[in-house]
């Protein structure tokens, strides 16, 4: 485990965020350290997904802040935010369905000017990701859904990344593709890049990462590393189907 | 065009070359085949230029960046408005062509900016309705705005506006090429209206290659994940809707100078769905579709009033049901038949979005 630096990549401080007229998120504190794993797990509607968008700016706060790299980002757009360094692999996906996938992880560059870099990147991915690689001409929308969330994550690392978040990347997967994805999220995180994941598999979210937080309607009621809370009482009970 | 091309039957597969001749043939050489039926045909295609410009805007905005307008219209009417208001008697000021249509396009993009502002977070049904009612905005101020100044001349509209004239050269008198031989009026206006169709298509085929059209594709296919990729998609909304409304306010500088006359009831609504369906019909998201549209849903009701009046008459011995009836009738068909058997329209949009030098070759090691 990497040596913990003195203040903290990301910091969420009393954050809230309402949506739809409902207030989602209700005052969370979140603290990410660079090079950690870190995973984000609650219930349906805990507002996990709504933390995530707040972070990447595709939703407006309601209250409280957002720091990276020790500066305050509340008022900077999403597009500005992902130049900064903070990418975001929204839920469901969101590929591109009517693009090849070598052009929707080409649009992963689009603020890049770089072509070097980014033809490097490509190759990078490429190796991470060989599946994807076999598929480059074929349009996004016919893959299947494991192969739809490598090409996400692979467009998201296109931008160079340095604060990943991960939104459900296991959802509506098989549980062989879903040890696949993990394993490429896991060999991101090798690379260096800080990952907040959220996720409802909670088991295998809390195996793979450092630390995790645990979020009840809007706020976090537990953290700790990711064996404490496989340990806790109140998370098997809750999000590991245990019966105390 | 290579799209244009493969869509050609038969041909276009397996000769692309001679498909691409053909269709050249063809654009040069219609007003001169429309001519043997009748003069108005080929006024019918000159009109029939103008709505494939205005399709391939449109085609911009609903295609490319996946914003549905229902006002499209509104554009078409700011060109032409503009352009009788600047060449005309109306108000006495009668500004050069080449003056005026920079103005017409500009004053369409602001309106189409103006538009863009207020729906940036509206998404389907509510764009539509917004849009809708933008366009109906637009009617009802130039059907109105004649009381307590007369600034449109109401209903009555403006006429005797100005021709297009081209650096002493105008479009609307016939050509005397020797003392016997002259050029009408109508082929020079065909052919100038050609070329700016060719024009907007190598511009549109340009831009749907570009940053921006990757963008568009981006944001019409996943509004969050593109804003997660960094595109700033407020702006890019404001500029698809902007370049769209600078195409129709060029059709429309056009429009209103090849007609001479400008009136409310042409800027209607159902023109706004006639744009819109010939977009779908010819394929959404689709340079070719649009042209192919544009010129079939131009042609049809007017091949049909021609044939079903007579046709009805010999048959029946009187007009059972009026051709404006039957073109609604039959368009309707057309675009049940469409949705049944070609959903994606008739050339379905297989655009590559990436500068082809930029993809890899895949080989199969």
């Amino acid at each position: 485990m990497p040596t913990k630096p003195a203040s903290p990549l990301l910091q969420l401080l009393n954050l809230q965020v309402s949506y739809g007229g409902i207030q989602a998120v209700k005052g969370v504190d979140l603290e990410l350290f660079k090079g950690e794993l870190v995973c984000l797990i609650g219930a349906n509607g805990a507002g996990k997904t709504t933390t995530l968008n707040a972070i990447a700016g595709v939703l407006p706060l309601a209250g409280g802040e957002i720091r990276y790299n020790d500066v305050k980002i509340n008022a900077i757009p999403a597009h500005k935010r992902l130049r900064q360094g903070i990418a975001l692999v929204p839920e469901g996906r969101g590929i591109f369905t009517r693009l090849t996938v070598e052009e929707n992880l080409r649009m992963g560059a689009y603020s890049r000017r770089d072509q070097d870099g980014i033809e490097a990147d490509l190759e990078k991915v490429y190796t991470m990701l060989p599946r994807v690689k076999e598929r480059l001409a074929q349009v996004a929308g016919t893959l299947s859904g494991g192969e739809q969330q490598m090409v996400a994550i692979g467009r998201a690392l296109l931008s160079r990344p340095k604060l990943l978040l991960l939104d459900e990347p296991s959802m509506g997967l098989a549980p062989l593709v879903v040890e696949k994805i993990f394993e490429v999220v896991q060999s991101v995180a090798k690379e260096g890049v800080t990952i907040l994941l959220v996720e409802q598999n909670a088991n295998l979210a809390l195996e793979f990462s450092q630390r995790g937080y645990v979020m009840e309607s809007g706020k976090i009621t537990l953290t700790g590393s990711g064996n404490e809370l496989l340990a806790d009482p109140k998370v098997r009970e809750a999000y590991l189907g245990e019966v105390a | 065009m290579n799209e244009l091309v493969s869509a050609v039957p038969w041909l276009g597969k397996r000769n692309p070359m001679a498909a691409r001749w053909l269709i050249i043939i063809i654009a040069i050489a219609a007003p001169i085949i429309a001519m043997q039926f009748g003069r108005s045909w080929v006024r019918i295609l000159d009109f029939a230029l103008l709505y494939m410009m205005l399709a391939l805007g449109l085609n911009l905005v609903v295609g490319f960046a996946g914003l549905l307008d229902l006002g499209y219209i509104a554009f078409y009417a700011v060109g032409a408005y503009t352009f009788a208001f600047l060449a005309s008697p109306h108000f006495g000021i009668h500004l050069p062509f080449w003056m005026v249509l920079p103005l017409g396009a500009a004053f369409a993009a602001l309106a189409g900016i103006m538009l863009g502002f207020p729906v940036l977070r509206l998404r389907g049904d509510y764009l539509a309705i917004v849009t809708l009612g933008f366009g109906e905005i637009i009617r009802i101020f130039m059907l109105n705005l004649n009381y307590p100044i007369n600034i449109t001349n109401g209903p009555q509209g403006i006429n005797a506006i100005d021709p297009i004239v081209l650096f002493g050269w105008d479009l609307s008198r016939n050509l005397q090429v020797t003392e016997d031989i002259s050029i009408h009026s109508l082929y020079l206006y065909y052919y100038f209206f050609l070329a700016c169709v060719v024009g907007s298509v190598i511009f549109i085929q340009r831009l749907q290659i570009s940053r921006v059209g990757r963008a568009w594709a981006a944001m019409r296919d996943d509004e969050l994940a593109a804003k997660a990729i960094g595109i700033n998609t407020r702006n890019l909304k404001l500029l698809a809707f902007s370049l769209g409304a600078t195409f129709g306010g060029v059709a429309g500088c056009l429009f209103g100078a090849f007609q001479g006359f400008v009136s409310p009831e042409s800027f209607s609504l159902m023109e706004s769905i006639a744009v819109l369906t010939m977009v779908v019909f010819g394929g959404m998201g689709n340079i070719a579709g649009a042209i192919v549209g544009a010129f079939a849903l131009a042609l049809l009701p007017e091949i049909l009033r021609d044939v079903a009046v007579p046709m009805q008459q010999t048959l029946f011995g009187k007009v059972i049901l009026d051709p404006e009836v039957l073109r609604m009738l039959l368009l309707s068909l057309a675009m049940i038949l469409m949705m049944l058997l070609r959903p994606a329209g008739l050339i379905p949009a297989r655009a590559r979005y990436a500068h082809p030098e930029n993809l890899h070759r895949i080989v199969n090691k």
